[in-house]
């Protein structure tokens, strides 16, 4: 008997253990697929483009999806990239992907943005070494609607084409959101890009992207206190002065009186003496010390 | 150290009072929504009330003989005000359905026991109202019978009014009331075929002309024993050429109206057999005056034209236009332009005939007194309306002065001596008292027309809506100068915009003088072309003034100067091409070393939109222009229009100091301040809340803030605070901003601070690193790098609403800052960014405190002796500007409004100067007594050494 409730324990742990990981797996599956799908997708057809989506953003979506993704309604949309080369006309240069999220309160989001972009092509490569040459603008454009493109206007952001070469072409994106529309997108390069700008030719003309979806944060609450330590705190408002040690408030006075005091000590110290020995050499002495080295020297 | 004076604003409407009251008043309604009574013998304020920005006065009399009755907000408040000390009495709000032309009557017979009415029409509207306590006695609704009331007649001597009005634009109305309790009598109408437009005037209690659609014939309406007749009268008939912009002045003259046609009025008289008959013509800078009725019921007008010089002001009997009772003619200073109203007012004389004076209103918005010919007392009013204040310095003290002016101020240091001997010989007569003090105070240090060492004296430069630039002495608040800004025939309604210090001289400051350019444009629309002015801050004279074919939009000052100390300045226009001044090639030359790095941003409120410009090439066109470039749009952020609306918009000043870019915190860490000129701050608010606060819900009310950097078009910094809305009042400083709006959930006014701080350049800590120079605090900054920043921020309460908000500066930013708020009592409260701190904490540790961290509170404290203002306040506050003197712990500060108020503040005391309490005496006596000591002290020990010796 002893034996066999553990086990029995035991038993119903694991038992309860593997129904529960059969049902996040069975959650997990369901995720998976979808993301399978747009991996292949992109990775498929365009093996040079690293999509890159950073932690942050990312780690925000997930957690809310697991636990609404069974009443919001997903789809998928696309948006188009468009670049020019300095003044010239845009055209399209990359897509971005990503999936439409509806909550259920009516707000909309986007989630899992995917960027493929398109490789250079011959002439996108001189007119782009032509920038490099002339340190002018690279610059892009994405619509201010990412449902009905291209919304109101489009959405133009530009860098020096110097900044973006490194090992590739490094270029990052910060998108930020307002439920389905694109507010503003910061482009430019991954790292720093010091002034002035040197003229590098990359190695590589891919680009390497890096992505980021931001929203806005909230803004921290005004503090607000209960009644007595607001009491408190309102009397402490009125700044006092700053309590000054004792010696910073007093030590004009204390260092005459310092003074006063050595000075009375080594009169009294000098009084007995005199009294003892009744002049000669050694209160003489004592007395040039008082009076200073240049009298004693003068004695001797 | 302090000045504070009182204005009023451009007069609009005055009422004298002279009977019985010993002092005699008059009380006036401005433009700057002010009612005022101000003493007709020096022109002070008795008593003044300055109304809300949408409370405009439509119309003041007097009631009673004892309340001054104010009619305003569009004909929806009546006020009664108490006529000797201002207090009010009575305040009414009159409903209605429609806007219709605000009218307020006052009749002087209408009067049950001791209570008379007051009619008021507004918003399609007839009230009568009480006039001891404001209760609406009965209302008549013309707008139900679709009647748009033009006129409100009184009829001699009964207690019946008649009320003519039109429906539609050519249906004539006359209703016949009796005004004791509003009983229609009589309603007469007929149509008229040609449609009436514009003012009607009032010639007799029975007849009124007016303008047909065309513009081109007046009709006569006579509603005469309950019958409605017209005639119609051509202008070409009374041989007037009647092409160009034809229009009826409101006047009050019996018998006779005014009408303005292109550049000339026309006097036109009814004659006895319901003719017209043109009576006198004059070009359109005359003016007019209301008739005024003295002694038994008869009649003046006062006709004020221009002379060269001179103003001739003519007072002349009712009706009759070839008499003059009084002709005085006085000399006008030309920089107060044209005259632009008048008031007259009579007075018994010492030989018990008739007096006249005239209250008069001048282009550059001052009001004259002008009685016996000669101007009584001014006011410079003008300076109620500043729109824009830069600074200037004073001329160098210089060494060498001419004979001439040694003799000059030989003589005149004589006489003053002499008046100061005659004051202290006590025979001076109190002209030479006045003089003694004007004296005194002319060579007092503060007034001296000279740079000091420390910087605070300067000239205030404003500029005001009346186009009239004047300069203040930061020391008394004196004008020094003023300039009536010169108007070419290109352009008859210019505004001004905005002052910019144009050319400041340091190398030649001996030999140059400092100037201002002033942009104006030709209109109202942005669009309209722009007009640049040039003023020589030391002598007030005009430089230079040139009307441009472009508009401008945005003025950006550069950094750069030219060889002779000329700041270059590029005018965007609406075309978004910018253009270079001074045209000068010198200036394309350095403006071209600099093509690459020159940004700027445009913020359209309206589309919410931001955009970042840079510039491209020179402009293409017909003409070549080489101060012309074209430009480009490098970046733009768009608000979605659903649930984002830009309402405030706010950068760094360009000549802001920042002392250190570090900050050593307690625990012995360097945090580096994020700083750059190009940053800006965006507020947008919810559109539903863009309105008046408690229009909109908490849920529905949120407040975006962004911090935009302006090359990039970077967002650098984004927060949403839930359930808040505007107004939004912000400054942006170093590297902190801090603004003010209201919370709707906490129903109170909400302060918030955000610090931004670069954590690329945290690393740059170490001691050995920085020796060896590993560091990057030299490299160049580039807003093309990605920076890594982050930022603090706190929220706090703050208990008033807020009008304008502003932070100290002084020279080298050493000086702790302080913020100035506009608070709605129209003080300005000085408050310590200290309080605004985001490392404030509720428990700071010890380390914190030294450091001068204050203990986390809700709110932000409101110490009473922190008002910079004291008690005095400055009426309809609109601006704060602040100046650093040369003295690093003081900073200038000047607050406008209706009134002008003007300090120095030292927002760590001054730690660098000796207080001006300062005992020089007791320093030197100190001194004497010390040296005395050691002598004593010498010789005594002398002499002990002396006896010892001898011993």
């Amino acid at each position: 008997m002893k034996k066999k409730l553990p086990l029995f324990a035991l038993f119903l742990f694991f038992f309860s253990l593997l129904l529960f990981c059969h049902s996040s797996l069975a959650f997990e599956s369901d995720e998976l697929l979808v993301d399978d799908e747009e991996f292949g997708l992109e990775g498929g057809s365009k093996p040079q483009i690293k999509p890159h989506e950073p932690a942050p953003t990312r780690s925000t979506t997930t957690t809310t999806r697991r636990k609404v993704s069974d009443q919001d309604s997903d789809s998928k949309i696309q948006f188009s990239l468009e670049h020019a080369f300095g003044d010239s006309d845009f055209v399209p240069a990359g897509t971005f992907s990503a999936r439409l999220k509806t909550s259920s309160h009516g707000g909309q989001t986007l989630t899992k943005l995917r960027f493929s972009r398109n490789a250079f092509t011959g002439e996108d490569k001189e007119k782009f070494e032509k920038l490099l040459q002339d340190d002018d603008f690279y610059r892009i454009r994405l619509p201010s609607n990412t449902v009905s493109p291209p919304g109101r206007d489009y959405i133009i952001s530009s860098v020096k084409a110097r900044c973006l070469p490194r090992e590739g072409l490094d270029e990052h994106f910060v998108i930020h959101m307002e439920g389905v529309n694109i507010l503003a997108v910061n482009y430019g390069a991954f790292g720093a890009c010091s002034y002035p700008r040197q003229l590098k030719l990359p190695h590589k003309w891919s680009f390497n992207s890096h992505t980021v979806l931001k929203n806005s944060e909230q803004a921290p609450r005004a503090p607000i206190f209960a009644e007595e330590v607001l009491g408190e705190n309102g009397e402490g408002e009125i700044i006092p002065p700053p309590e000054r040690s004792f010696w910073a408030k007093y030590w004009m006075y204390l260092i005459p009186l310092g003074l006063i005091v050595i000075n009375a000590v080594t009169q009294a110290m000098n009084m007995p003496e005199e009294g003892v020995q009744g002049g000669g050499q050694t209160q003489q002495s004592a007395a040039a010390i008082q009076r200073g080295p240049g009298s004693a020297v003068r004695r001797r | 150290m302090d000045w504070h004076q009182q204005y009023i604003g451009k007069v609009k409407h005055a009422v004298f009072h002279t009977q019985k009251t010993g002092r005699k008043r008059v009380v006036v309604s401005t433009e700057e929504n002010v009612i005022a009574s101000l003493d007709l013998r020096h022109g002070e304020i008795f008593w003044r009330h300055v109304l809300g920005i949408n409370d405009v006065v439509d119309g003041i009399d007097i009631a009673l003989g004892k309340y001054v009755i104010t009619l305003s907000s569009d004909g929806s408040t009546l006020r009664a005000w108490n006529l000797p000390d201002g207090q009010m009495v009575w305040e009414s709000f009159l409903r209605g359905s429609k806007h219709s032309k605000p009218l307020l009557l006052v009749p002087t017979n209408l009067k049950v026991d001791k209570d008379s009415l007051i009619l008021v029409s507004s918003k399609g509207c007839l009230h009568a109202v009480s006039s001891i306590d404001g209760e609406i006695l009965w209302t008549r609704d013309f707008a139900a019978e679709s009647v748009e009331v033009q006129q409100v007649i009184q009829l001699d001597e009964s207690d019946q009014i008649y009320v003519v009005g039109y429906a539609g634009s050519s249906q004539f109305h006359a209703y016949q009331i009796n005004a004791m309790n509003g009983e229609l009598l009589n309603h007469e109408t007929a149509a008229f075929s040609g449609g009436f437009v514009g003012d009607v005037a009032l010639v007799s209690s029975d007849t009124l002309v007016t303008l047909d659609t065309t513009r081109s014939i007046l009709v006569t309406v006579s509603f005469k024993n309950r019958k409605i007749a017209f005639q119609e009268t051509h202008l070409s008939n009374l041989g007037e050429d009647s092409s160009g912009m034809v229009e009826i002045l409101p006047s009050s003259l019996t018998g006779m109206f005014t009408v303005k046609i292109n550049n000339y009025k026309l006097f036109i008289r009814l004659t006895s057999e319901d003719k017209l008959e043109v009576v006198h013509k004059v070009d359109h800078e005359t003016v007019v005056s209301d008739a005024l009725v003295f002694s038994e019921g008869k009649e003046a007008f006062a006709v004020v034209e221009h002379g060269g010089s001179k103003v001739d002001i003519t007072v002349k009997p009712g009706q009759d236009w070839n008499n003059n009772l009084v002709q005085e003619s006085i000399e006008m200073d030309h920089q107060r332009g044209l005259v632009h109203k008048v008031f007259i007012n009579n007075y018994l004389r010492t030989d018990r005939s008739h007096g006249f004076r005239a209250l008069i209103v001048m282009e550059d918005h001052s009001l004259l007194l002008v009685q016996q010919g000669k101007i009584v007392w001014n006011r410079e009013d003008a300076l109620a309306s500043i729109i824009d204040v830069t600074t200037s310095e004073l001329p160098v003290e210089k060494e060498g002065v001419s004979v001439a002016k040694v003799e000059h101020s030989l003589f005149e240091w004589l006489k003053g001596h002499m008046l100061k001997l005659k004051g202290t010989l006590m025979l001076a007569s109190p002209e030479d008292v006045a003089a003694i003090q004007a004296i005194r105070l002319k060579s007092s240090e503060k007034s001296k027309m000279t740079r000091d060492h420390n910087g605070f004296r300067k000239l205030l430069i404003v500029l005001t809506k009346a186009r009239k630039i004047f300069a203040l002495h930061s020391g008394d608040g004196r004008v020094v100068w003023s300039l009536l800004l010169h108007k070419s025939e290109a352009c008859d309604s210019p505004t001004e915009l905005n002052l910019y210090q144009w050319q400041t001289p340091h190398h030649h400051a001996m030999d140059e003088n400092p100037s201002v350019l002033v942009v104006g444009r030709c209109g109202v629309s942005s669009k309209a072309p722009a007009i640049l002015s040039f003023v020589d801050t030391y002598t007030g004279k005009e430089l230079n003034s040139f009307d441009l074919v472009h508009s401008a939009v945005q003025v950006m000052p550069l950094p750069f100067t030219d060889s002779t100390e000329q700041r270059l300045h590029l005018l965007v226009d609406d075309d978004r091409r910018i253009h270079l001044y001074p045209k000068t090639s010198e200036a394309i030359s350095i403006f071209q070393q600099e093509f690459s790095n020159i940004y700027w941003y445009s913020v359209e409120a309206d589309n919410g939109i931001i955009k970042g410009h840079a510039v491209k090439s020179k402009c293409a066109g017909e003409v070549l222009d080489d101060f012309c470039f074209e430009t480009r749009v490098l970046w733009s952020i768009i608000f979605p229009m659903e649930s984002e609306k830009i309402i405030a918009a706010v950068s760094r000043k360009q000549n802001e100091v920042v002392h250190t870019q570090a900050k050593v915190t307690s625990e012995q860490d360097v945090m580096y301040k994020y700083i750059s000129k190009n940053l800006l701050f965006v507020a947008t608010v919810a559109p539903k809340a863009s309105g008046h606060i408690g229009s909109a819900d908490p849920d529905e009310a949120w407040l975006v803030v962004y911090l935009i950097d302006t090359i990039t078009g970077r967002i650098l910094h984004r927060m949403t605070h839930h359930g808040a809305q505007g107004p939004v009042h912000a400054v942006l400083s170093e590297n902190w901003v801090v603004y003010h709006y209201f919370n709707l959930r906490a129903h109170r006014y909400e302060m918030s601070v955000t610090e931004i701080y670069d954590q690329s350049r945290a690393e740059n800590k170490d001691v050995l690193k920085l020796v060896l120079g590993k560091h990057n605090l030299t490299a160049p900054v580039s807003s093309y790098s990605r920076p890594e920043i982050t930022t603090k921020s706190q929220t706090y309460f703050f208990t008033h609403s807020v009008k304008a908000v502003a932070v100290t500066s002084t020279a080298k930013g050493i000086t702790s800052k302080q913020l100035l708020i506009g608070t709605i009592g129209d003080q300005v409260l000085a408050l310590d960014k200290r309080f605004l701190d985001p490392r404030r904490s509720i428990n700071p540790t010890q380390a914190e405190k030294e450091e001068g961290i204050i203990p986390l509170a809700d709110s932000l404290p409101i110490i009473p002796q922190s008002y910079v203002t004291h008690s005095l306040k400055v009426e309809g506050l609109r601006g704060i500007l602040t100046v650093p003197a040369k003295l690093e712990s003081t900073t200038l500060v000047f607050a406008y409004g209706v009134d002008l108020f003007y300090t120095r503040l030292a927002p760590s005391r001054t730690y660098d100067s000796l207080t001006e309490d300062f005992s020089y005496a007791l320093l030197l006596l100190t001194i004497v007594a010390l040296v005395a000591a050691i002598f004593v002290t010498w010789v005594l020990s002398e002499k002990k050494e002396l006896r010892e010796k001898w011993r």
